[in-house]
């Protein structure tokens, strides 16, 4: 167990793509990390970075207190988790997970008890004679999360590690790798593209951009204030609906059109508003107490069991709205709707950057 | 479709015929004395001379020096045939294994090197080849025989296209695992390419097998003469005697065909038992 360093992380693939662009993270020790973002953000290489399957192009890791930019992968007492298992396919079971401690050299007897703890731990005991091509996807997964724990690491480093399993499959392994490392107490950083395996595992959450850092924080902060837009759009499913607005003389307006009443309270000519689709309200009349209200027309009602989805326009066109309704709800296409969002709901962007406003 | 198939089945009956006639026929043949085949000539009936033919042309010596018979012949065409097709397999393993995973200058331009050699076949190189190996000390001995045939552009190619379909995760896990180089040749590379192996080992045994113009240049001693060079040879002097033993070429002719099948059948269910078992 260790704590791992970031410090000022780039790397720079073949001298012009910039994939990772000067990231710094201080990971505590025994936390669970995960790097969340859009596919291509550079996820992948700064884990790969901290495997030492990657060069660093420029910046620091740190391993406990040691700097291992140029540490052998072997040598940085981390175990990797891939996505697709990557299992030796011609050893049995057993072989795959005593082969780095073989390697490592360890007595014979200590790789048999590691090996049958962690198949027990992992409930694969059964299959330890038996060739990754004979298991089903799940079980693959557990064997690759069995290789990792082996070797008692001081960090698990996890790629995607769900995303070749079915849906009800993937929920499940999600709980079981929660419960693993608190039970184990290992440092972890995982890579997703998935939000709500982020939200599900993370102690806290990096959001990744185009190689850069959006924001870090624990999910439910990330959550409550996004950074920027971007992560207001990427955390949080269905997505935040995003509002380009301008003063319009005391109050606010909607920047293209009408349909959008609310008091300027941050005093900008122009800016984005966002609102989660679970704080808009459909209210009977417009106007009634305090907030943003707006007023638009039903496109399809959405329903998904436990909730239902409304999506709607203004009247003039521009962005669609999407609103959170009880799944008993009952709409029709062109019904007119009034909808009003708490002030304590209504997030603010900078219309340029992008950046939030408090 | 019926129509089809019968046709189907017609053209292959008819490959098999003219494939296996020979054969059968040379057999047939090789099972009667030299006097009946003189006289009678190709023979389509089991004769009673079978041990007699095949102990004579294994164990009598033979040639102009009395020192070599068709044991020894076997012998030889084993370790060429052999030494051939685990030299090839070998030499063009590492080379594919280092054109692939290791990044060295003008590695590509190494491989369309290796890869254009596949224009320049023995035959075409022969004279400069016979030069090297004759300066070396090496003709008459195994190693001259063997050495100068064994680099493989088409084995190299054939491993460099498995290695590079082989997953870059497999690399990696492996070396957090701490298998350097070595290591992840020997255990994870080699066992992955068993059914590759397999392939190319039979083609190169047969074709080292039945190489005729090296063998004849390289070996003028007697007890290095392969089979497929010594029949002649051998039978020129039998032939000069008396009547030509014809049972005995035909002998010599089975036996020289023999391995070389036994090792198709052998690694060919081997081969198809990897195709269908196979996953990376
Ligand atoms: N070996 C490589 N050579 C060049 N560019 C690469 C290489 N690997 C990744 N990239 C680029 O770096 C960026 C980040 O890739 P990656 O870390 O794999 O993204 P993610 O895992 O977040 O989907 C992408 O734009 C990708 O095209
Ligand atoms: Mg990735």
């Amino acid at each position: 167990m260790a704590t791992i360093t970031l410090d000022t992380v780039r790397k720079v693939y073949g001298g012009n793509v910039e994939a990772v662009k000067g990231v710094s993270i201080d990971i505590a020790d025994g936390e669970f990390i995960v790097l969340v973002g859009p596919s291509g953000c550079g996820k992948s290489t700064l884990l790969r970075m901290m495997a030492g399957l990657e060069e660093i192009t420029t910046g620091d890791i740190r391993i406990g207190d040691r700097v291992v930019n140029n540490v052998d992968p072997a040598d940085r007492d981390i175990a990797m988790v891939f996505q697709n298992y990557a299992l030796y396919p011609h050893m049995t079971v057993y072989n795959n997970l005593a082969y780095g401690l073989k390697n490592r050299g360890m007595a014979k007897d200590e790789i048999d008890r590691r090996v049958k703890e962690a198949a027990r731990i992992l409930e694969i005991g059964d299959y330890l004679e038996r060739k990754p091509r004979a298991l089903s996807g799940g079980q693959r997964q557990r064997v690759a999360m069995g290789r990792a724990i082996v070797r008692e690491p001081a960090a698990f480093l996890f790629d995607e590690p769900l995303s070749n399993l079915d849906a009800k499959l993937r929920v499940q392994m999600r709980v079981e790798i929660k419960r693993l490392q608190r039970a184990l107490g290992t440092t972890s950083v995982y890579v997703t593209h998935d939000q709500l395996e982020a939200m599900t595992l993370a102690d806290r959450l990096v959001v990744l951009n185009g190689g850069n850092i959006e924001q870090i924080g624990a999910p439910i902060d990330v959550y409550d204030k996004p950074a920027s837009t971007f992560v207001a759009s990427f955390i949080g499913s269905p997505a935040m609906n995003l509002l380009k607005v301008k003063a319009d003389g005391n109050g606010l307006a909607l920047a293209t059109g009408t349909g959008l009443k609310g008091p300027n309270t941050k005093g900008r000519d122009a800016y984005i508003i966002g609102i989660r689709p679970e704080h808009l309200e459909v209210v009977s009349a417009p106007g009634e107490g305090d907030g943003i209200h707006l007023e638009a027309s039903v496109n399809v009602l959405e329903p998904v069991g436990a909730e239902s989805y409304l999506y709607s326009s203004f009247a003039d066109g521009g962005d669609e709205i999407l609103v959170r309704v009880s799944s008993h709800a009952r709409h029709e296409p062109d019904e007119k709707l009034y909808l009003r969002a708490a002030p304590e709901n209504i997030h603010y962007f900078d219309a340029e950057t992008g950046q939030r406003i408090d | 479709m019926k129509k089809l198939q019968i046709s189907d089945h017609i053209i292959l009956l008819l490959g098999v015929f003219f494939m296996v006639t020979p054969v059968v026929l040379a057999f047939l043949t090789s099972t009667h004395d030299a006097i009946t085949i003189y006289k009678e000539g190709i023979q389509f009936t089991p004769g009673g001379k079978f041990f007699e033919n095949y102990e004579t042309v294994l164990f009598e010596a033979g040639g102009f020096t009395k020192e070599v018979n068709g044991f020894v012949m076997l012998k030889n065409s084993m370790i060429l045939g052999l030494g051939f097709a685990v030299g090839k397999i070998v030499i063009s393993m590492l080379a594919a294994y280092a054109i692939v995973y290791f990044r060295f200058p003008m590695a590509t331009l190494c491989f369309w090197v290796i890869f254009a050699t596949l224009l320049l076949p023995l035959e075409v190189r022969i004279l400069p080849s016979y030069e090297i190996v004759q300066s070396l000390g090496m003709v008459n001995t195994y190693s001259g025989l063997i050495v100068p045939l064994i680099a493989s552009a088409t084995g190299t190619f054939f491993f460099r296209q498995f290695f590079m379909s082989v997953p870059d995760e497999l690399l990696e896990a492996a070396r957090i695992d701490g298998a350097g180089p070595w290591k992840f040749f020997k255990d994870i590379l080699v066992p992955l390419s068993q059914t590759m192996i397999a392939a190319i080992f039979i083609i190169m045994f047969v074709y080292g097998w039945n190489q005729y113009l090296w063998p004849t240049l390289i070996t003028t001693d007697e007890s290095l003469f392969t089979l497929v060079r010594g029949i002649k040879q051998i039978l020129q002097v039998w032939v000069g005697a008396q009547i030509p033993d014809f049972n005995e070429a035909m002998a010599l002719a089975i036996l020289a065909i023999v391995p070389p099948v036994l090792i198709v059948v052998i690694f060919q269910s081997w081969f198809v038992k990897g195709l269908v078992e196979s996953d990376k």
